[in-house]
């Protein structure tokens, strides 16, 4: 059933949020707030070297510490084989994350774990780290993506070679995989151009700077049965990682969910559990670890850095001809970037006739990238938004314009394959047309910019369970941590079906005990996959307590209609009945058939792809290379706001992470490998105070395969903010900026250059 | 593992002798803000921690006619809120309010900030500029220098082995002197100063600058004094051209490094536009006092 065009109640208010005042008052429970009868806590001991051979690893005078109870290393875990794991948005080898959680022959970056112990209190752990000694090899190292790619580079891994090029490579490199496709004829169609551009754009790996360190506690029973409490994205990815990491089975490990405080794609893997799963198991005793910020910046998942290369052809009049992008992404230390997405997004907005996409996945001494929100993509647009806006600027032509004219619409055949159908990108161009902001007038020294951006979404598998209490208010149960307000918009897709207020719906997050397989939070899914299995769970209610309202009333269950929460007879034929309330059903369930409940799993088809277009206002210190973000407008198609305030908030959000990737955040690596700014004080993401407030348009073109017309919203905001602010700054000062970040330094020496 | 022993004495005597008979490393806590942060890190592994913020001496801000007493450990928060300081030296308490967060300024204080040594210290180079010395005590009884000659490199001090400070002595400003004090930082708020400049002025005459003395922080080993720079200003009302010079001076006394927080060459650049924006704030204010 849909409800698109339909009169709502519920779906597009913006009700109290369910876990707001717990989250206020300090009592909501995060990964590091557990705690177990005889709990002792673990630490890892982590490498110093960007590069080196583990030559030995000596554990006996930490053993003998009084306190420890146990040390683990790579000779705890099984030597598992290669083997692809589906990680939705990330790629991930089984081998490669057992390696990345405990080193094995090899330490490949600074931060990588090459052992772990567990102690009666912190403060022995930590003593005990000092007392395991490791003798290494140190070997060379490399950083950076083109370095890496080197035919002389440091070799991270002896048995990498290059996938996707004919024939096969003789010799290992760094570079995992090549990727290329193309659409029509890419050299005629530069041919055909009249004006052909072609640009470089660089940008460093940022964090992903959720606020709550990783976290977990794992305990094992004598019987082996296994229990983890942690900070995740998925407790059924932690659950189904740490089986076959450590060699258990799926049903012997509990895993429950913690509130988590942020992931945004870095919380899509393991870490830390399996850790302490194989410490727990080994001292017999619940293990705690909780990373500290040092851990998170040297040893999780950053962005992947990138070069991109892009080349453009295009008629005077704008209509572009021809594109061509070379993708060079950063995979850390085992392969697995998002440079297959980044590929399929970089022309995913505009009707291309001919293009050509080359992509490289490139291994470097860096912490394994991880997802972090629309991964690969802002990487991409950074180039390609970025040369359209050259482009236009060349050609004369306004930049809004010029995106008006190429803008891919229902029927076009995108240059990685589908042809698109009910997306919006046209429509967000035509609010920024419509915008105030858009013809706002600017000062001196002041400049604005646009820049759009795509992400797919995605659907995939999800259970939900609604029961109905004997008082008539009902619970809805789900497997996916709730990051973005999901237990909001799932409890008010619930109550819109019921017809009752969402007040009398309750939301929770089930361990993977009680709830059928859910794959983790990520890829926008949520609200569209997980909200259609709770909607249609919602719609099995229904048909229930239509069924129980005629046994009641000794007619047909097809003679009963559901209405605001209350059975009536369809019609006059129906009998003249007093309609029943949901309470007064659930209170006499037991004698109609039982408890009024219905749990449905489902794999999700249909996520609507998202568009969004940015407009950035900014003010340009020429003498220090400041830049202010003035003004900052962020138009996107959601398909249809469940809960418009926190749509908006996932809009300001990605935004703001995107303007700190544009203008601070990086990775300072010293001349031995080793991170120089593993903290919050010199890694920079925006604090408020940088930031004016960030204005949203929420348009609305539903996703006709969603109950309600939903599209995933949290991804495409990240996308255009790179683009749209260099776009700005180039308006207000001049000059062009092609490598991020644009932190004051780079921009006073771009515009000392173009001042001679 | 070492042990870490803490004590909160309500005497200078107390902490005196507490801190003289340490055999090892022994630190003050006059907030904490630093040290704790170093403590995690392990960056410092003292034996001993001495809390000062009991001495009743050490907090509070005292009026003692020419000149005003500000408590070692007095919270930044106090500082900013003193109405007479913040009319007297706009520049020292704008200074102090830049240093961290609103929480951060509930504990922080200026003996904390200049003991700890940091050539980037914000509150630093505006108290060096308003001419204020400090009284630091000791197993020899008690001396009064002045704060330049308190830092002598990154996180080293003049201090002596049981030497801790107490109090500093402000003077108050002439007719027609005021400071400013600005930093120049990436972001907004939270950070820590690539290039800090402290501008204190006297005018005379039709706004013509009568004294001056000029600190850069940041840019050093210590926050430096910069005695060319007060000279471009003194016997000139500040036109273009006495800004030029005063950028110039600035720049020729910067000798910073390169490290994460910025290069060499952007530091100096910074030291002389911030130099100048910072005098235009202290002539400013000086000549409507």
């Amino acid at each position: 059933m849909t409800f698109i065009g339909k009169d709502l109640k519920v779906v597009g208010t913006r009700p109290i949020r369910p876990d707001g005042v717990d989250k206020v008052t300090g009592r909501a429970n995060f990964g590091a707030d557990m705690t177990m009868p005889g709990m002792i806590w673990g630490k890892i001991k982590r490498s110093p070297h960007a590069h080196a051979r583990i030559k030995r690893i000596y554990t006996e005078k930490a053993l003998s510490l009084p306190g420890v109870k146990a040390v683990v290393t790579a000779a705890d875990f099984p030597d598992i084989a290669a083997e692809e794991a589906f990680a939705g948005e990330a790629i991930m080898d089984f081998r490669d994350l057992s390696r990345n959680c405990m080193a094995r022959g090899k330490v490949l970056y600074d931060g990588h774990a090459v052992a772990a112990v567990a102690a009666t209190s912190p403060a022995i752990a930590e003593a005990a780290l000092d007392l395991i000694e490791i003798e290494y090899e140190v070997l060379p190292f490399v950083i950076d993506v083109e370095a890496a790619m080197a035919e002389d580079a440091p070799l991270l891994h002896d048995t990498l070679f290059t996938q996707g090029v004919e024939p096969k490579p003789s010799r290992p490199s760094n570079i995992a995989k090549r990727i290329n496709f193309t659409k029509g004829d890419v050299e005629a169609g530069f041919r055909e151009a009249d004006h052909i551009i072609e640009r470089r754009y660089t940008g460093k790996p940022v964090h992903q700077g959720y606020i709550e360190p990783h976290a977990c506690v794992a305990a094992v029973a004598a019987d082996g049965q296994c229990m983890i409490w942690s900070s995740s994205q998925g407790h059924f990815m932690v659950r189904q990682y740490c089986a076959h990491l450590l060699g258990i089975d799926i049903s012997n490990i509990r895993a429950m969910p913690a509130e988590i405080g942020g992931g945004f794609g870095g919380k899509t893997l393991v870490y830390l559990e399996p850790v302490a799963l194989a410490l727990a198991r080994k001292s017999g005793r619940p293990v705690k670890i909780v990373m500290t910020r040092e851990e998170v910046f040297r040893a999780s998942g950053p962005a992947a850095g990138s070069v991109v290369e892009v080349k453009l052809g295009a008629k005077k009049d704008g209509r572009l001809t021809a594109g061509e992008v070379v993708l060079k992404y950063q995979a850390g230390a085992f392969p697995g970037s998002p440079v297959g997405p980044g590929c399929m997004c970089a022309f995913a907005m505009y009707d291309l006739p001919n293009a050509s996409v080359t992509g490289y996945d490139v291994v470097c001494n860096r912490p394994k990238v991880a997802a972090y929100r629309a991964p690969g993509a802002p990487n991409a647009s950074w180039g390609v938004e970025s040369c359209l806006d050259e482009l236009a600027i060349e050609l004369g032509i306004d930049p809004l314009s010029l995106r008006e004219k190429n803008a891919a619409r229902d029927g076009t055949k995108a240059v990685h394959g589908p042809t698109w159908q009910n997306i919006g990108y046209a429509e967000t161009l035509a609010a920024v047309r419509a915008h105030p902001h858009w013809t706002a007038p600017l000062g001196p020294g002041q400049g604005r910019g646009i820049a759009s951006g795509f992400w797919f979404n995605i659907g995939g598998e999800s259970s939900a369970a609604v029961h109905i209490a004997e008082d008539g208010t009902a619970a809805v149960a789900t497997g996916n941590p709730d990051i973005g307000g999901s237990r909001a918009s799932i409890a008010m897709m619930v109550a819109e079906v019921l017809g009752i207020p969402v007040e009398r719906v309750r939301a929770i997050v089930a361990d993977t005990a009680s709830i059928g397989y859910t794959f983790l939070t990520g890829g926008s899914r949520v609200t569209f996959a997980t909200g259609m299995a709770a909607t249609e769970a919602a719609e099995r209610v229904v048909e229930e307590l239509k069924k129980r309202a005629a046994m009641m009333w000794e007619i047909s269950p097809e003679a009963v209609e559901w209405r605001d929460g209350m059975a009536y007879p369809a019609g006059p034929n129906a009998g003249a009945f007093e309609p029943l309330s949901l309470g007064e059903i659930a209170f006499r369930s037991a004698r109609t058939g039982g408890p009024i409940s219905a749990e449905l799993s489902i794999n999700a088809q249909g996520a609507g792809p998202g568009f969004g277009t940015h407009i950035c206002d900014v003010e340009v210190d020429r003498e220090t290379g400041a830049v202010k973000i003035l003004r900052y407008t962020a138009i996107q198609d959601v398909g249809r706001a469940i809960h418009p305030a926190y749509v908006e908030g996932q809009l300001q959000g990605g935004v703001t992470q995107g303007i700190g990737w544009a203008l601070n955040e990086e990775y300072i690596y010293d001349g031995e490998g080793r991170l120089d700014n593993p903290g919050f004080l010199d890694y920079r993401i925006p604090v408020a105070s940088d930031l004016p407030m960030i204005d949203t348009v929420l348009v609305e073109v539903p996703n006709p395969r969603h109950p309600f017309g939903a599209r995933g919203v949290g991804e495409v905001p990240i996308v255009p903010p790179t683009a749209a602010v260099a776009n700005a700054i180039y308006r207000a000062a001049g000059v062009r900026l092609r490598d991020l970040p644009m932190s004051p330094p780079h921009v006073l020496a771009a515009l000392d250059k173009s001042d001679g | 593992m070492p042990g870490l022993s803490f004590i909160a004495p309500t005497t200078i005597d107390e902490a005196v002798r507490a801190l003289a008979s340490a055999p090892g490393l022994a630190k003050c806590l006059a907030g904490g803000t630093d040290l704790l942060v170093q403590l995690r890190s392990g960056r410092s592994r003292p034996e001993l921690i001495v809390d000062t913020k009991r001495i009743p001496d050490l907090i509070g801000i005292r009026d003692a006619g020419d000149h005003f007493v500000i408590g070692a450990a007095t919270p930044g928060a106090s500082i900013s809120a003193c109405a007479p300081l913040c009319r007297a030296w706009p520049g020292i308490t704008e200074a102090v309010d830049l240093i961290g967060s609103q929480q951060i300024q509930g504990r922080a204080s200026l003996g904390g900030n200049l003991c700890n040594a940091s050539p980037a210290a914000d509150s630093v180079p505006a108290v060096i500029a308003a001419r204020a010395t400090c009284v630091v005590a000791g197993p020899e009884g008690t001396r009064e220098v002045p704060v330049e000659a308190i830092v002598t490199g990154p996180g080293q001090t003049s201090l002596k082995k049981g030497e801790f400070l107490v109090e500093f002595h402000v003077p108050k400003p002439a007719p027609h002197q005021s400071d400013a004090y600005l930093r120049f930082i990436p972001r907004t708020e939270m950070d820590i100063a690539v290039v800090g400049c402290a501008v204190n002025v006297t005018l005379g005459e039709r706004g013509v600058c009568r004294d001056a003395r000029v600190v850069l922080g940041a840019v050093a080993p210590t926050p430096i004094l910069v005695p060319e720079a007060a000279e471009a200003l003194v016997g000139h009302w500040l036109d273009e051209e006495t800004l030029a010079r005063l950028d110039a001076a600035a720049r020729r006394a910067s000798k910073p490094i390169t490290d994460k927080r910025g290069t060499i060459e952007y530091r100096i650049k910074v030291a002389g536009v911030l130099a100048r924006r910072t005098a235009a704030i202290a002539f400013k204010r000086a000549g409507e006092c």
